[in-house]
């Protein structure tokens, strides 16, 4: 594929708002996982929440989409500068001209939980101030977004799960490509609900603890929230330094909806296409991020897909420790840290770690280690069997 | 963006399959509305068929109706799934667990609510490990497929199936969505013509409004309007008819497609 620059990004997550807050996070190997106390959930586990939601407001003129996932969205849109970098964007390109694809696993549905507690007695019906589409719909977060950075370009949601937000990049990647539009907004957010906290519970998936990736002893996920964006733009003009996207590739397990192929063959696959669509090889990759859950099955079937590419040498690690799953957010959460892997030549340690399983093969990281970046992997990987792997790098 | 249709699968209410909708949208017969019938996925397994969802049951139809017409083998042909609704059903049985006493949900309806559901059990059905998306754009969705789909098509240089799929809520959301009926609409589409290919589409992105291809008859254009996947009833009647000429779509606001249709 043609690579892309991306020129701006912005993150919040149980890290922190902001990608200076993030950076230094990763940094002092901090995690932002803490014990649930979300809603009414009753559930032994631990999350990554972004602190403020509660009482934080979305803009005036947009209050019908007043809810948790749109919160989030605009907590991160503020962040890094980013949505004045969209309005100096909107002014080089014309709104129209620039496209929308974000990713979302369940958008605003904490606000259809709360509307169910709240049905008439006697009717059942929901309350009068549900608001379906601009809450519940998974559009809801495009067009939220859509409005709040005053873009009239084409655009849609991807709703794949926990691959969602990386396969966006794809998404604009293909679009800028054909024309359909000169640059594109890319992003996801997921926030914290009952659904995901109680169903990952019921498939005995969440960890009691802070999840530990790649851990002999990891017993599962623990659910985090977060949002990323970031504006794509054609390479014509590249500054050296420029962060670019280089390959993505996109694969179905074929295999089962909750559990990923025990050899990571769609993985493999993925990962194989983000680096043929870049034009590299497996050496020239100097850090993956992982998906890296922390479940059982995620860990051992990843690690499988990624010695079989790889080998044992690349040094890989997955963030989840320090932000938890961030589900439909967490292709584009990752995308970002290894844009800053790149940029502050950092290769983030695991955090919570602390002993390996031996049955792993790849080089995974327990430390922070200092060393040039140049281009890096995320894998993401979703119910459904769905995946996705970008490839990025920076301009020489 | 050019590419060429290959396959048709179509339900919707008194439209039951490609074959027999055909004759309703070149008005040889009249259009009586009825329920959808949506027929048992023959594609999974007897054991899946009862666990899986009414929307992926639509969507699994009309993609192996498509498959059928098209003659093409599905396991090696990349989707692209676009529903407003999504998994309703499943989504309200949570819901009322999740406001209940007792929140503990079942692992398999957990499974069974992402919006994806149709794609993975897709995937599994027909042994596919070709890219997957699964898309959402409100009333756009049909139109939000469409374009991703031919923007595949042209990256690519593969064949792209369109599964376009809409299912009505159960109460309470039925109220706050109401959803006319059960509509599912499927397209293969390649990037040259081949033995089967019945019509191209040029689609040409329009950033402005404009007035969207009605249906003429009143019933089937009150369908187009009551489904978000039926927004694609212009384009089939189009396909139906054989006739050269433009078809419009509503997108996203102040958006549109044009899709130029030629019978080939």
């Amino acid at each position: 594929m043609q690579p892309l620059v991306i020129s701006r990004f912005c993150v919040a997550n149980g890290l922190g708002s902001g990608s200076d807050a993030m950076l230094r996070a990763l940094r002092g190997k901090r995690s932002g996982l803490a014990p649930c106390h979300f809603d009414t959930a009753r559930i032994d586990t631990y999350v990554g929440s972004v602190l403020g939601l509660d009482d934080f407001r979305v803009r005036p003129d947009l209050g019908e989409y007043d809810c948790r996932n749109n919160r989030l969205a605009q907590l991160c849109l503020e962040q890094d500068g980013f949505a004045l970098e969209i309005a100096a964007a909107r002014d080089r390109y014309g709104a129209g001209r620039i496209g929308l694809y974000l990713g979302t696993s369940t958008s605003g549905l904490h606000a259809t939980e709360l509307a169910y507690r709240r049905r008439d007695p006697t009717t059942g019906a929901l309350p009068a101030d549900y608001r379906y589409a601009e809450t519940q719909n998974a559009y809801s977060l495009g067009e939220f977004v859509r409005r709040y950075l005053g873009l009239t370009g084409p655009g849609f949601v991807v709703s794949s799960a926990c691959s969602s937000s990386a396969k966006v990049l794809g998404n604009a990647a293909r679009m800028i490509a054909a024309g359909i539009c000169d640059a594109a907004v890319v992003g996801g957010v997921d926030s914290l609900c009952l659904m995901t906290l109680y169903g990952f519970h019921s498939l005995g998936l969440t960890s009691t603890g802070p999840c530990r990736p790649y851990d002999v002893d990891r017993d599962g996920i623990s659910i985090g929230e977060g949002g990323g964006f970031a504006l794509l733009e054609r390479a014509d003009r590249v500054e050296p330094g420029a962060i670019l996207l280089l390959g993505v590739g996109e694969s179905s397990d074929a295999y089962h909806m909750s559990t990923p192929h025990p050899e990571g063959l769609g993985a493999r696959i993925a990962m194989q296409q983000a680096l043929d669509s870049a034009g590299l090889e497996p050496s020239d990759i100097d850090y993956i991020n992982l998906h890296g859950t922390a479940t059982k099955s995620n860990d051992a079937s990843e690690d499988k897909a990624v010695f079989e590419v790889f080998g044992g040498r690349t040094p890989c690690s997955s963030t989840k420790g320090a932000t938890g799953h961030l589900l439909g957010a967490a292709g584009i959460t990752e995308a970002i840290v290894c844009i800053l892997a790149i940029e502050h030549g950092l290769q983030p340690g695991s955090a919570n770690t602390t002993s390996v399983d031996p049955a792993l093969k790849s080089n995974y990281l327990l430390e922070n280690k200092h060393a040039k970046v140049t281009r890096a992997l995320t894998n993401s990987f979703g119910f459904g069997g769905s995946n996705c792997s970008l490839v990025l790098g920076v301009a020489g | 963006m050019r590419a060429f249709v290959e396959g048709v699968g179509l339900l919707g209410p008194g439209l039951q399959g490609w074959e027999a909708a055909r004759r309703v949208l070149t008005g040889e017969e009249p259009f009586r509305s009825a329920s959808t019938i949506i027929p048992a996925s023959e594609l999974l397994p007897p054991a899946e068929r009862r666990r899986t969802p009414v929307p992926v049951k639509l969507a699994l139809a009309v993609g192996q109706e498509a498959f059928q017409n098209a003659g093409r083998d599905a396991a090696h042909t990349a989707t692209v799934f676009t529903s407003s609704s999504g998994e309703g059903e499943t989504l309200h049985q949570m819901c009322e667990t999740l406001a209940s006493a007792e929140p503990e949900v079942s692992p398999t309806r957990f499974h069974n609510s992402v919006h994806n559901a149709a794609a993975g059990y897709w995937s599994i059905a027909t042994r596919s490990r070709e890219a997957s998306t699964s898309l959402c754009a409100y009333d756009a969705s049909f139109s939000a497929g469409l374009i991703e789909a031919l923007t595949q098509v042209v990256s690519w240089r593969k064949p792209v199936a369109l599964i376009a799929y809409d299912q009505p809520y159960p109460e309470p959301l039925h109220s706050a969505r109401p959803l006319l009926a059960s509509f599912g609409a499927a397209l293969v589409l390649t990037p040259e013509a081949t033995g089967r290919t019945s019509a191209s589409f040029e689609l040409e992105f329009l950033p402005d409004e404009g007035k969207p291809t009605r249906m003429s008859d009143s019933a089937l254009e009150e369908l187009r309007l009551g489904v978000p996947a039926a927004r694609a009833l212009p384009l089939l009647e189009a396909l139906a008819r054989e006739t050269e000429g433009d078809v419009v779509l509503d997108f996203l606001r102040e958006t549109r497609l044009r899709v130029g249709v030629s019978p080939c």
